[in-house]
Order: structure tokens, then sequence, then C-alpha cells
């Protein structure tokens, strides 16, 4: 069966209503026949009303009924496609109200972040912020759309004098891969079918750039990690001894008989064996979720680490983060937290602001004390017990944290350990 | 196995496993929401494989309407005995009876809103913290804006405009007492994909979603399924066709659609090549453009 290769890619869209964001998921969904008739009629129905003489493909993103009203996203919506070669999950994250917030939220998981720009205005601040929070979540693949191509009559020369200004931006970033594509989302140049108007442009079009992109290697294949998420424990016929940790591998490949070790206890073992269901793997590798047992019966429980013996993360009770922080109650100085890190849940302190970002020009502003909403900078936290950490540049998940307030239960920051 | 990444279905269970785990690990006292439909009954496999060898360490929760098909009352039972789990049942009827809800009057009056009292009291006299439900995201543009970890206040109420934000793999679901979660595996999965799995790990289904000879009604642009509780209008005629239900709610407001699909490899192809969304044959969807929105701020499913 074909799908046995399809892979998943998950992708962020970054751009405000009038850089035709959401016109450009509708198209993505419209071209590639995602969308049903009875989602094209009610949209026909509310084009109507609205007086519009073409289909509105923006419409199609929104969900809520204010967002409708108002015609303007107020939180990431997810949108799933799929083509004979990929699934895909498109984060639609808001241009407007809170941001940083929402863009981080859908840049978090996500393989891809597709960064629109206007064709008649180039590289702008929001662009700047939007790149600045792709390259701090290290999304592994960028591609900048240079949309509008329409309103500047195709023309290469703009298309060519946007690159080198997004050429000059991101060389200040961290950015892995950048592709550019000129496009009309409105007129679906270069979206799903190759655009006859800019014979100029030699690359691919969107929707096969987005199924052929590499993302085979943005997973951490190399250091093993094990989060113990539950243990279990049947206790039935049969299973009498058996004593599984649950979990998601979060990197690496782990093999039966590896050696390895539990965090924080440090008590070593052998893999003796490693299933999901009744089905037994001799290797199982990152993001399976499988259930580990062991050789020896030691001490492991929710929130350890199992890990290979030669391959340790850092034990560390005070680490510094970029930190973002999500809620519209600013944070204090010295303020507690509990820190949630893969399955572990400290108490925890900012103990120091180290600066802040100013998002727009990328500069460091010193002597803060306290983060409100969309505020983005470097912190130190402390937490009560050790912490098993990577650095968010090489691991994704064991380099994540987000804080949550214990007075309101809310995620109030994320952060991403340096 | 020496290519180190997952095909998209892989993926998808096994995130799906890792949601139903961290359920586990952070509630005290989950549950299934059990509707009988392949959602459900797909998160329950999901949930049998996550905790293999021990059973389901939690019960299935079915909020019963009164008005359910016989097929999906007999596969509920069956099912239940088969992963001997316990079974928690919300009776709409008793919720009128108690005075609770009363019926809706007219036409097309339907059970369908009165299932929102009655869930919310068997959750809170069940002291359930987590409701796990087999909402995908792909079905509404509502359940679109859903997390995987979804915040009710002790009204029951979703407030979808101040969700918590959701990074990475990191599910907050710390909660005051009185509130509780509703919990959603499997909200990456679109229709494709639940019946592409259900094929690959050949999932038992009720015989309902497949083609079969059925009594029916033509109305609202569907094929309702003549029952006891089907008032026939002037002009409505019963004729027998061979249809099949893409999704399972109450027998009177479910509109099957003629099909010859009668097997698994059958329905996929069928789906693939459907223009239509699955819910585009519920009526409770149909009263206004919000009907869903609405109905998921109350505490509906």
């Amino acid at each position: 069966m074909a799908i046995d290769n399809n892979q998943l890619l998950r992708f962020t869209t970054a751009g405000s209503v009038d850089d035709g964001k959401s016109t450009l998921i509708g198209r993505l969904l419209y071209d590639s026949k995602s969308i049903f008739e009875d989602q094209l009629t009610a949209v026909e129905n509310t084009s109507k009303k609205k007086g519009h003489d073409n289909i509105d493909l923006a419409m199609f993103t929104d969900g809520l009924k204010e967002e409708r009203e108002q015609g303007i996203t107020i939180d990431v919506a997810y949108r799933y496609f799929t083509t004979p070669k990929r699934k895909f999950i498109i984060a639609d994250t808001p241009g407007h109200i809170q941001y940083t917030r929402n863009m981080i939220t859908g840049a978090s998981t996500a393989n891809a972040a597709i960064i629109l720009v206007d064709a008649r205005h180039g590289v702008i601040e929001q662009t700047k912020r939007h790149s600045y929070i792709a390259s701090l979540l290290q999304i592994p693949h960028l591609i900048v759309c240079i949309n509008k191509m329409d309103l500047v009559n195709y023309d290469e020369s703009v298309y060519d004098d946007i690159v080198d200004q997004y050429e000059n931006l991101s060389s200040k970033l961290v950015i892995q891969d950048i592709t550019y594509i000129p496009i009309s989302a409105l007129h679906g140049d270069n979206v799903v079918n190759r655009s006859e108007n800019m014979e100029w442009y030699k690359g691919a079009a969107l929707l096969y750039t987005l199924e052929t992109l590499h993302i085979s290697n943005d997973l951490n294949k190399i250091d093993a990690r094990f989060p113990v998420q539950t243990v279990i424990r049947p206790q039935r016929e049969g299973f009498i001894d058996y004593r599984g940790y649950a979990g998601r591998i979060a990197s690496g490949v782990f093999r039966k008989g590896d050696s390895v070790v539990a965090l924080p206890s440090g008590f070593s073992s052998k893999i003796k064996s490693i299933n999901t269901f009744d089905q037994e793997f001799d290797e199982a590798y990152v993001p399976m979720s499988v259930s580990i047992t062991l050789e020896d019966d030691i001490d492991v429980s929710r929130g350890d680490m199992i890990v290979r013996t030669n391959n340790r993360p850092e034990t560390s009770q005070e680490f510094d983060v970029m930190l973002c922080w999500m809620s519209s109650k600013a944070s204090q100085p010295r303020a507690k937290y509990t820190v949630c890190h893969t399955e572990n849940l400290q108490k925890a302190m900012i103990k120091n602001v180290l600066y802040k970002v100013d998002i727009n020009t990328y500069d460091r502003i010193k002597d803060q004390e306290t983060f409100e909403m969309n505020d983005i900078g470097r912190v130190t936290i402390r937490t009560t017990k050790p912490l098993m950490i990577d650095s968010y540049g090489t691991n994704r998940t064991t380099g994540s944290i987000i804080l949550i307030d214990d007075n309101t239960n809310e995620t109030v920051a994320a952060g991403m350990i340096v | 196995m020496s290519k180190y990444y997952l095909n998209y279905l892989d993926e998808l269970e096994s995130e799906a496993i890792y949601i139903l785990r961290e359920v586990w690990a952070q509630f005290q006292n989950p549950v299934i929401l059990f509707s009988g439909g392949k959602d459900s009954i797909l998160v329950t496999h999901l949930a049998k494989k996550a905790f293999y060898p021990s059973k389901i360490p939690f019960p299935l929760m079915h909020v019963d309407t009164g008005h359910n098909f016989p097929e999906t009352i007999q596969f509920r039972d069956d099912l239940i005995k088969e992963l001997g789990v316990q079974l928690i049942v919300g009776s709409v009827q008793e919720s009128i009876d108690n005075g609770r809800v009363a019926e809706e009057k007219g036409k097309n009056a339907t059970r369908n809103a009165l299932q929102i009292t009655t869930l919310l009291d068997a959750i809170e006299s069940n002291k359930v913290d987590c409701a796990i439900g087999g909402g995908r995201r792909d079905e509404e543009k509502a359940r679109a804006k859903e997390r995987f970890f979804s915040h009710r206040d002790d009204f029951g109420q979703w407030d979808p405009k101040n969700q918590r934000p959701e990074l990475w793999n990191l599910l907050n679901g710390k909660h005051f007492e009185g509130e509780h979660f509703r919990a959603f595996p499997i909200s990456n999965w679109t229709e494709m994909d639940v019946w592409n799995y259900i094929k690959r790990e050949d999932i038992k289904i009720p015989s309902l979603y497949l083609a079969h000879q059925r009594e029916v009604v033509w109305r609202n642009d569907s094929w309702i399924p003549v029952s006891e509780h089907l008032k026939l209008e002037e002009n409505e005629k019963i004729e027998t066709k061979k249809i099949r239900f893409r999704t399972l709610g109450d027998i009177t407001i479910t509109g099957g659609i003629e099909s010859e699909a009668d097997t698994l490899e059958k329905i996929a192809i069928e789906v693939a090549a459907m223009r239509m969304t699955e819910r585009g044959n519920r009526s409770d969807d149909k009263r206004s453009e919000t009907a869903m929105e609405d109905r998921k701020k109350q505490g509906y499913f």
C-alpha cells in the first residue's frame, strides 16, 4: 500500500490577513481538492451575502462565529489535506491578535514555516518578527512566499529585490533551509500549479516544494532519550512479572540489549524488550510510543528518563532558557511557577532576567525584570529538583519547557533551553 | 525497519497513544466517551494498545439518548464484555423523567441538545475529571480550534477564545476541583485516516457503516432510517434502499447515503472520492452556521 511510505508534514503559516495568508491556505485546500461541496456551498452563500463577486477563499479557514463576523483569526486552527505523496497538517496562526503567542504555539511542532511577504511592500517589520520566531523555534525549513505578484505585474526584479532583502535579514538568524517562491494566492500562481505568468521562475510550485522537503532528518536520531509517562503493571495471568515503562521516544533509537541508565537515580540495566501492544520490536525510534522492559528490577517512575549509558543529557537545577511570555498577567521578579519538562513537574523560580529581545530590531534590552504578554528574552530558571535536559538546538523535546501559574493553572510561558 | 521514520498512520497512532497515557497519568478519574460510532471505537482500540498488556484502566461512558440504533447498543455491550471494562450509562430519558430537561417539540425535534445536560450530570456524579472524546479537528469548523487537552469550567463550559496554549508535546491538565478536561487523542486524524486505520488494524465496527438494505425516508436531503421514533410527514414515503451511515448519532437525525460499499476496502475507496463532509448528513449541524460551536460552548462532546 502506498501510504506505507507517506510521511506527515506539519507546517505553519505566518503573515497577516493583508498578506493573503488565509487566501493562500484556501487556495491550497481548494486546488488540491481538499474542500468538500457542502463547505464550498456554505462559503459561496456567505460570500454572496457579503456582496463578494467571487468566492472568498479566506473563509475556508475561519472557525469561530466572531472570526467570521470580524474577518479575523483569533486562535490557532488546524487544517488537514492529503496528496498522493504526503499528509499535511497546517497550523493556521492569526496575524494580528496575540500573534507571538499563537505563532510560537503553531511553530513548536512544525517541520516547516511559510512566511508570506507582500510583493508590494517587501520585507517589513512583521516579516522580521515572524522570521525571528521561526528562528527561535528552530523550524527546520522555511519557505518565503512572495505573494501578490499579480499586483506587481509578475515582475522578476521585484522578486529578486525581496529575495535580497530577506537574505540580508536571515543572515542574522539561525535558519537551516530557505526556499523562495513568487506566488499569487488569489489567482493560484505557483501555489498548486506552476504559473504561466512567471516563466522566469525556474523553481517548483509551493505544493510540490512541501511534498518533497526532506523531513526525515528533522528529528534527532542520535541521542536516545525515553521519558517515562507511566508504568504498566498488568498483574494478570501471563504477565505477573511484567513491568513496562510506557512512553514516547523523544529522540534517538533504542535497541533490545542496549545498556541503559534510569535518570535521575542513575541505576543501570539492559533493555529486555520493546513493544507496542502485542508487537515486539528489536529497535524503536523517535517518535514511537512503546513500552520498554528492563532486565533488572530497578525503581523507575513517571518523570524519570531512560537513556543510553554512554550518551546522557545534562542533569541540572539551574539553566538558561529563551522565554516567551504568553499570559496577560505579567511575571513578577523572582516569581515562582511550576515548570513542566517532558513528564516532569517541578516548582521553579525565574531567578534572573538576562535580557529581553526587541523582535523588530533584534536588539537586546538589558535591565528588565518582568515579562509581559508576547515578550521574549533570556532568563535563568532554578528548579527545586534536577531536570534531565538537552539544549533546544539539539533536542526539541528534552529542550523545551512550559511554565504554569499555580494560582490559575494557566500555561503562562514557553521556554527553549539554551 | 531501517528507514527510521514513521508513515503518517503510525505517527498518528503514536501521538494518540501518547495522549491517552498522559490522560491516565495526569487525571484521577478519566472515562472514554463512547457513542458506538467509529471515532469512539477507534479511541477505545487505541486505549487497548496504549496500556497493553493491562486492560484499559478506565471506564467507558455512554450518553444514551434512548433513540439508538439497536445495532449500536448490541455492539457496545459486546465490546464491553470483550475488553472487560466498566460501562457507565448516562440516560437522557432519566434526565427527562427527572425534569432536568424538556423534550423538544415540533417536526425536527431531537434529543441531541438534551445530551449536554445528561453528559454534564454524569460527569459530575461520577466525579470524572477527564472525558476522552473521539472529536476530530477536520470534522467541523469549531472543532478545528480544539486542543488535545481542552479545559471546561465548573459549569462544563468551553471558552474557545481563552484556551491554554499547547506547545510541543507538553500537555497541561492542571485544574481546580469541579472543573474537568476533555481530551481528544485523535484530533489530527481525518475521516480518511480513520478508515485507513480501521482497515489496516481490522477493527470491528457496527454493521451500520457497511452498505445494507434498510427502510428509509427521504428528509433534509438524506435517507433517515425508519424507527419507532420516526413520525412520518405527509408526502413522505417509506422506501427500501441500499444505504450506509457515515456517522452514527441518534437514529432520528442520522441520515444514510446510498452506497454499494459493503466492505472496509470499498468504504475507503468511497470516502476518498467523497465530495461532502461526513457531518453533511447530520441535521443537528444544519440548524445554523454555528450550531456546533454553540453546543460545544455549553459542554457538548
